[in-house]
C-alpha cells in the first residue's frame, strides 16, 4: 500500500516532467528583461506561437554578458545570447561557442552587415545629447575648441565608452590621440557606466553627454518632453549594432533558430524602439513609432568591423589613457 | 569557547575570501601586471590614505563635541550619522553633486556673488565624497570610545581639578590611541576598493583605482589571473594597513567602572563655541546632500514600478539573515582576539580589502559546475553580504571586547561563567551599544549593497539596488531616485531600530 502511494506520488510529480514544454534559455543584459524593457512583451508574443517556455537570464550589461558567457564556457545552459555589440563580437567569436545562424533577413541598417554567427536585432548612432537651447558643435574639433563641458563613459568598463573610443579612431585614425588631448579640458568626468553619465547630464553637470541619437525619443515619447536633441557630427556618427547568436551547445536547436527569426519579425521589431530606445534592425511594416521622425539623422555612419575593432582597441585605449591622464 | 569559535570562523572566512581568488587565479590568461596598474596602485593608496586621515581628523573633534555636550536634537544627529554610510554610492554622489556640483547650491551661490566657481571633480572631489561617506562612521567609532570611558575616571579627573591639557594627556589621548587606529583602518580599507565614487568624481583616467583595473580585466580582457593578482595586491595593501594599525593601537587601560551616570562639566568659554561650531558645520555638511537625496526621490516615490516591491522584500530578507550572521561571527572573532589569538584580526579585516567582483566571479566558478547560479542566488547573497559587512562589525566590537576581557575576564573565569550564560549575563549587556550599532549597520549595508547578486540574479529574483540600477540603465532616473529613497528609508529604519536597542532607548 505504501509503495503504491509512493508510486502514485512519483507519477504525479513525474508526469508533468515528461510532458514538459521545451525551455529556451536566453542570456541577455539587465535592462532587456525589466518590466519596462522589451523582455516581457517579446516573451509573451514568442510563447504564444512557439509552444515553449522562453526564459531570460539577465547578466549585467553587454560587457558583463560576454564575461558571464566566458565563465560558463561550453557548460553553459543558455541556448541563445542576445545583447553583445560589434565591439565585442570578435572576442565572443573567439570563444568558439557560437554556431552559424544560417539566416538571411533583409536588414534595414544604414551599413551593409554580414556575419555568419551574429545577427543584429537593433542598432543606434552614438551621439552627444544636449538641450535644444544649446547650439551644439558639428564635429569633434569644434567640440574640443569650445568650452562646452561633456561627460563620457569609461571605455574600460562600459560599451558606450568603448563605442566613443572606436568612433574617434574610425574618424581620425592616427590623429585620434590629438583629438583626445584637445578634448581633455572639455571632459567633466569619465563615468563607469552609461547611467551615471546620463544622470549627471540630466542634473545639469554637463552640457552634452555621450548617448544615442534615439535618446531624445525617450524624453519625447515617455515623458512628453521635447527639450532634448542630439548632435550630428560631420565626421559621421559611430554606430552601435546589437547582435544575438545561437550557441553550439544548445539542446533546442530548432527553437533557437525560430527565436532568432522571431526577433527579426515585425512582432518583435515593433517592440524594440519604445522599450530599448534603439532603431529596429529590420523596420517593421507599420514603420517607426510616432516621435521617431523628429530625431536627427546623421548623414554618414561609421562602423569598424568586429575584427578591426578588436585589433584597434588596445592601442586606442593606451592613447586615450595617455591623453586624458593629465 | 570564543577562541575556538573565532578560529573556526576565521578559517571559514579566509577560505571564502581567498578561495575565490585562488580559483580565479587558476583560470587561463596572461596574468601580467602593467605599469598602468602600478600607477593605479599609487593613486588608490594615496586617495585611501588621505580619505582616512581627513575623515578621522574631522571625526575626532565632532565625536568629542557630541560626547561632552547635551543639546536638543543630539540623539537625532547621532542616529543620522549612520545615514550617509548607508546610501548607495551613486545616490550619494548625485546628492553631493546637488550641493557641490556645477549646477549645485554652492556654485549657484558663488555665481550669485560673482565669485569664481569651484569644481568638485578631481582628487578633491573624491576626498570630499569619501569624507562625506565615512566621516560619520569614524565619528560613531570614536564616540563609542569616549562613551566607554568609565564615569569614575572622569570624576577622578574632576576632583583632581584637571585642566583641558591634563584631560587630554591622561584621558583623551590614551582613549584615542585605542580607537583611532581602528577607525583609520576601517576608512582606509573601504576607500581602497572604492570604485564608482573615484571614477565619477575623479575626472578621468588619472584617477584610476585597482578595482577599475579588475573590472577591465574581468569584463573586457577576460584575463582572470590578472584580476586575481590585482585583487591580491589590494589584499596585501590592506594587510599592511592592518599591521600598521595594530602597531599604533595601545589599549586605553581605563579599567572597569560601575556604570554610574555622570554629571557633565564640559569646559566653558571659547571651547563651548568651538564645539557648537564643529557640530553645526558637520550637521550642515551631512544634511545638505541628504536633503538633496530626499528632494530628488520624492517625485519618483509616487510612481514606483511593481518590480520594486518584491525586490524590497528580497533585500529585507537578505538583511535580516545576513546581519545576525555577520555580527555573531564578528563577536566571536573580537572575543577570540581579545583573549589573545592575534591572527584573528587580519582574518576579520580581510573581506574589506577583497574585490567584490573577484569574490563574485570566484564563487560563480565554484558553484556553476554543481548548481544553477540562479537557484542559489539568495543564500549566496546572504553569505557574501555577511562576509562583506563583518569587518565593520568587528571594528565596532573589537575595542570594547578587549576592555571586556581585560576588566571582567578574570572574574568570569573564577566564577566559571562560560557559554550561553556568559553571553547572556556578561557579553550582551556589556557590549550592547556596539552590538546594536553594528547590527544596524550590517543590516542597512545588506539592504543597500549591490554586491554579487548581479552575477547570480534571475529574471525576478532581483534585489532593490539591482532594480535601481536597471531603472537608471533605461532612462528612468526619476523612478530610480524614488526607489533609492525607498531604499534609504528602509535601510535607515533597520539601522535605527537596532541602534536604538543598542543605546537602550537613552539619549546616549
Amino acid at each position: 500500500m505504501k509503495s503504491l502511494k509512493f508510486a502514485a506520488g512519483f507519477l504525479c510529480i513525474a508526469a508533468p516532467a515528461l510532458a514538459e514544454t521545451p525551455v529556451l534559455d536566453v542570456l541577455t543584459y539587465d535592462s532587456f528583461v525589466s518590466e519596462w524593457g522589451p523582455g516581457p512583451a517579446i516573451e509573451k508574443a514568442f510563447e504564444a506561437e512557439c509552444g515553449c517556455d522562453l526564459r531570460f537570464t539577465p547578466a549585467g550589461d553587454g560587457a558583463a554578458l560576454l564575461a558571464r558567457l566566458q565563465l560558463e564556457g561550453a557548460k553553459t545552459t543558455a541556448d541563445v545570447v542576445l545583447g553583445l555589440d560589434t565591439n565585442l563580437t570578435a572576442a565572443a567569436r573567439a570563444t568558439g561557442l557560437f554556431a552559424p545562424h544560417g539566416q538571411t533577413p533583409a536588414l534595414t541598417l544604414p551599413v551593409a552587415f554580414d556575419d555568419a554567427e551574429f545577427l543584429p536585432y537593433d542598432w543606434g548612432w552614438f551621439a552627444f545629447v544636449h538641450n535644444k537651447s544649446l547650439t551644439a558643435p558639428t564635429d569633434f574639433k569644434a567640440l574640443a575648441a569650445s568650452d562646452l563641458k561633456i561627460v563620457i563613459q569609461d571605455p574600460r568598463s562600459s560599451t558606450p565608452g568603448l563605442g566613443l573610443l572606436m568612433w574617434v579612431k574610425a574618424a581620425y585614425g592616427d590623429d585620434a590621440a590629438q583629438i583626445w588631448t584637445d578634448l581633455a579640458d572639455n571632459i567633466v568626468t569619465v563615468t563607469p557606466g552609461w547611467s551615471e553619465a546620463y544622470g549627471m547630464f540630466l542634473e545639469g553637470e554637463a552640457d552634452l553627454v555621450l548617448s544615442y541619437t534615439t535618446s531624445p525619443a525617450y524624453h519625447l515619447i515617455a515623458e512628453e518632453d521635447d527639450s532634448k536633441t542630439a548632435a550630428v557630427f560631420t565626421e559621421g556618427n559611430y554606430m552601435q549594432v546589437e547582435v544575438m547568436g545561437k550557441l553550439k551547445s544548445t539542446d533546442q536547436n530548432d527553437l533557437a533558430d525560430k527565436f532568432l527569426a522571431f526577433m527579426l519579425s515585425d512582432a518583435a521589431q515593433s517592440v524594440l524602439p519604445t522599450t530599448n530606445w534603439m532603431y529596429p534592425a529590420k523596420t517593421p511594416a507599420e514603420g517607426l513609432p510616432k516621435g521617431f521622425e523628429t530625431l536627427v539623422q546623421p548623414s554618414k555612419s561609421l562602423l569598424l568591423s568586429a575584427d578591426e575593432a578588436e585589433a584597434a582597441r588596445p592601442a586606442a585605449l593606451d592613447e586615450w589613457r595617455a591623453a586624458l591622464a593629465r | 569557547m570564543a577562541r575556538r569559535a573565532g578560529a573556526l570562523i576565521a578559517a571559514g572566512l579566509a577560505f571564502l575570501t581567498l578561495g575565490p581568488v585562488g580559483i580565479v587565479m587558476m583560470q587561463a590568461g596572461e596574468g601580467a601586471l602593467s605599469s598602468a596598474d602600478y600607477a593605479a596602485l599609487r593613486f588608490t593608496v594615496l586617495q585611501a590614505a588621505l580619505s582616512a586621515l581627513l575623515s578621522v581628523a574631522c571625526a575626532a573633534p565632532l565625536a568629542r563635541a557630541l560626547a561632552r555636550r547635551r543639546f536638543p536634537g543630539r540623539g537625532v544627529l547621532i542616529a543620522a550619522l549612520g545615514a550617509p554610510f548607508l546610501l548607495p554610492v551613486l545616490v550619494a554622489v548625485l546628492g553631493l553633486l546637488a550641493i557641490f556640483g556645477r549646477a549645485g547650491v554652492v556654485n549657484g551661490a558663488l555665481r550669485g556673488l560673482a565669485l569664481p566657481e569651484v569644481s568638485i571633480f578631481g582628487l578633491g572631489g573624491v576626498l570630499l565624497a569619501h569624507v562625506f561617506l565615512n566621516m560619520p562612521l569614524a565619528t560613531r567609532m570614536i564616540l563609542q570610545g569616549w562613551q566607554a570611558i568609565p564615569a569614575e575616571r572622569l570624576r577622578l579627573a574632576q576632583s583632581l581639578g584637571f585642566r583641558p591639557a591634563d584631560h587630554w594627556r591622561h584621558i583623551e589621548r590614551p582613549m584615542l590611541r585605542d580607537v583611532v587606529p581602528g577607525a583609520l583602518l576601517a576608512v582606509f580599507a573601504i576607500c581602497l576598493s572604492s570604485f564608482a565614487v573615484v571614477l565619477v568624481l575623479g575626472g578621468g583616467p588619472s584617477a584610476t583605482t585597482i578595482e577599475l583595473a579588475i573590472y577591465q580585466a574581468v569584463r573586457f580582457e577576460f584575463d582572470l589571473p590578472r584580476a586575481a593578482m590585482l585583487a591580491l595586491l589590494q589584499v596585501t595593501v590592506c594587510g599592511g594597513a592592518v599591521a600598521v594599525a595594530a602597531w599604533m593601537t595601545a589599549p586605553g587601560g581605563f579599567g572597569a567602572g560601575l556604570d554610574r551616570a555622570l554629571e557633565l562639566h564640559p569646559p566653558r568659554g571659547w571651547r563651548r563655541l568651538a564645539d557648537a561650531g564643529v557640530i553645526l558645520l558637520a550637521a550642515a555638511f551631512l544634511a545638505g546632500p541628504l536633503v538633496a537625496v530626499l528632494l530628488r526621490g520624492l517625485p519618483g516615490l509616487m510612481a514606483l514600478p511593481h518590480a520594486v516591491w518584491p525586490a524590497l522584500m528580497t533585500s529585507l530578507l537578505v538583511a535580516v539573515l545576513a546581519a545576525p550572521l555577520a555580527v555573531g561571527s564578528a563577536l566571536a572573532l573580537a572575543l577570540g582576539r581579545a583573549q589573545g589569538t592575534r591572527w584573528l584580526e587580519p582574518a576579520a579585516m580581510l573581506p574589506m580589502a577583497g574585490s567584490q567582483l573577484v569574490l563574485g566571479t570566484g564563487l560563480f566558478l565554484m558553484i556553476f559546475p554543481f548548481a544553477s547560479p540562479a537557484a542559489v542566488a539568495v543564500p549566496v547573497t546572504v553569505l557574501v553580504t555577511a562576509i562583506m559587512a563583518l569587518p565593520f562589525a568587528y571594528r565596532m566590537l573589537a575595542p570594547e571586547a578587549r576592555a571586556l576581557v581585560a576588566d571582567y575576564g578574570r572574574l568570569a573565569g573564577s566564577l566559571n561563567l562560560r557559554g550561553m550564560a556568559a553571553l547572556r549575563l556578561l557579553v550582551i549587556p556589556r557590549l550592547r551599544r556596539p552590538l546594536g550599532f553594528s547590527l544596524g549597520l550590517t543590516a542597512a549595508l545588506a539592504v543597500g549593497d549591490l554586491g554579487v547578486i548581479a552575477l547570480f540574479a534571475t529574471e525576478d529574483g532581483a534585489t532593490l539596488p539591482l532594480v535601481i540600477s536597471r531603472l537608471m540603465g533605461s532612462y528612468r532616473m526619476t523612478q530610480a531616485a524614488g526607489a533609492a529613497l525607498l531604499l534609504v528609508i528602509c535601510a535607515f529604519g533597520l539601522f535605527w531600530i537596532c541602534d536604538r536597542w543598542g543605546r537602550g532607548g537613552t539619549e546616549d
